[in-house]
């Protein structure tokens, strides 16, 4: 059930940069990024000041640096990848730390490396000091088709419905003695999903009757 | 009598499937009154709920809602004046904070601005949940949600509020604090329900369906105590409850 906590990304606080409109926090992301994007591999001090200019907007922001560096767990696979490239590149060979790897491997991973990091740390640094629902409003006065806006807030909405509707399916298949271990088990996870997704499917339904019945034409009110 | 506020005449409707559901149901609710809709499963509560504010169009027979009847040239119009609570709070809570949900009805009418931020802070005032307004609705209690629901519906001002299962999943004391705040409300109430004993402490009056027809239709204490009735249509009360033993019942 919904507890009295708030969404596992954002960090409630008063700073200036939760304080500043969620419009231009998106617009200065999206800078931000394309900036980081455009560098070339290979200008590292350029990183260092993106870098710099980041950690700035984080130490304005009061987040602690913990709450975010938990959450760059998503970015693991990326830095599995990044790690791999210089080993699988073609190309000349260099020595680095001892082992023989690629050279345009070594700074494409770097690169990699720098790029990613850089857009989830920005990313979470947006959540972290964005509510859901003004992130939600930002995008709407970017003028983002009210559709897309309108999914994406039915999906903050249910997010936490659906994900404690699996959790509460976990436990019951638990409580009758099954834990996924092994892949011949998968069959039996696809079913629960199935299940979830037929489940999720009828929830639509029934918010959109809930919808129509208080007056709704197809046009979310403002 | 006045005209009735919700006036069902001879509705039948079957399923696209050619399951049947109702086989003519006839049903008369008067301004002012709170109606208890009983019946097991399966009996056609829900089917006919939706027929109520055109969700199902009737097969055969009429529903009017003060004189107009559910068609689609009125739907608008009819979905103001029955507004239904639907029984799973998160079904009818989807919007980002209590305010945008309360206000999503009244802002489809047209309501904007000062006059929709009065008619949502009066809303859920009747529910005593106006310091909620700024909160996500899943970061409230279970029993909270069911009162925002019912606000939702209030803030549309209907002639007739309409309950599926208002009690479900209540603990005693939101169970408790629900039955006060409908008793104060000043509103036209069909309730479906299964809790007998909210029944009787509600709804002076009760309409039981079986099978998609009417078996019964009166004082609930008549319903309740008539046990021949109860029997054939799958009624049972609580083990321990005798409505016989109530001193003061509802008028």
């Amino acid at each position: 059930m919904g507890g009295p906590h708030g969404h596992q990304l954002h960090f409630h606080g008063h700073s200036p940069v939760h304080r500043a409109p969620a419009h231009l926090k998106v617009l200065a992301l999206l800078a931000f990024m394309l900036v980081v994007v455009a560098t070339p591999r290979g200008w590292y001090p350029l990183y260092g000041v993106h870098l710099a200019v980041l950690l700035a907007v984080i130490v304005l922001s009061r987040v602690p640096p913990a709450y975010l560096v938990k959450r760059m767990v998503v970015e693991i696979p990326f830095v599995f990848f990044a790690i791999l490239l210089p080993f699988v590149a073609t190309g000349p060979r260099t020595e680095f730390l001892g082992l023989t790897v690629s050279e345009s491997g070594l700074h494409a991973g770097a690169a990699l490396l720098a790029k990613a990091t850089l857009g989830v740390l920005a990313s979470l640094a947006l959540a972290a000091t964005t509510e859901p629902q003004d992130l939600l409003a930002g995008l709407a006065r970017l003028r983002m088709p009210a559709l897309l806006v309108q999914i994406m807030g039915f999906m903050v909405r249910y997010l936490e419905v659906v994900t404690d509707e699996l959790r509460r399916m976990r436990i019951a298949r638990e409580s009758r003695g099954f834990t996924a271990r092994n892949p011949r088990h998968w069959p039996i996870l696809a079913r629960s999903f199935g299940a979830l997704f037929i489940r999720s499917f009828e929830r639509g339904e029934r918010v959109h009757l809930a919808m129509l019945s208080r007056g709704y034409t197809g046009k979310m009110p403002t | 009598m006045s005209d009735p506020v919700l006036d069902v005449r001879g509705l039948a409707y079957a399923y696209p499937d050619g399951h049947q559901a109702l086989f003519g149901v006839d049903l008369h609710v008067h301004a002012g009154e709170r109606v208890a809709l009983l019946g097991p499963n399966g009996a056609g509560k829900t089917t006919l709920v939706l027929h109520l504010n055109g969700i199902l169009n009737a097969g055969a027979g009429t529903v009017e809602v003060s004189g107009l009847p559910v068609a689609k040239e009125h739907l608008q119009e009819i979905r103001r004046r029955v507004g239904i609570v639907f029984q799973d709070p998160d079904d009818q809570l989807f919007m980002g904070t209590v305010r945008a949900d309360v206000g999503f009805g009244p802002a489809n009418l047209g309501l904007k601005g000062a006059a929709l931020e009065t008619r949502v802070m009066a809303a859920l005032e009747q529910v005593g949940m106006a310091e909620f307004a700024s909160r996500p609705p899943h970061h409230l209690s279970f029993g909270q949600r069911r009162r925002v629901a019912v606000a939702t519906v209030l803030a549309m001002e209907p002639e007739i509020l309409v309950l599926d299962e208002p009690s479900s999943n209540l603990d005693p004391a939101s169970r408790r604090e629900l039955a006060d705040i409908l008793r104060s409300l000043d509103v036209t109430v069909l309730m479906v329900t299964h809790d007998l004993p909210y029944a009787l402490e509600l709804c002076p009056r009760a309409v039981v369906l079986s099978d998609g027809h009417v078996v019964a239709d009166g004082r609930t204490y008549d319903v309740l105590t008539d046990d021949e009735l109860m029997r054939a249509n799958r009624l049972e009360l609580p083990f321990g409850f005798d409505p016989r033993r109530i001193d003061s019942l509802p008028t």
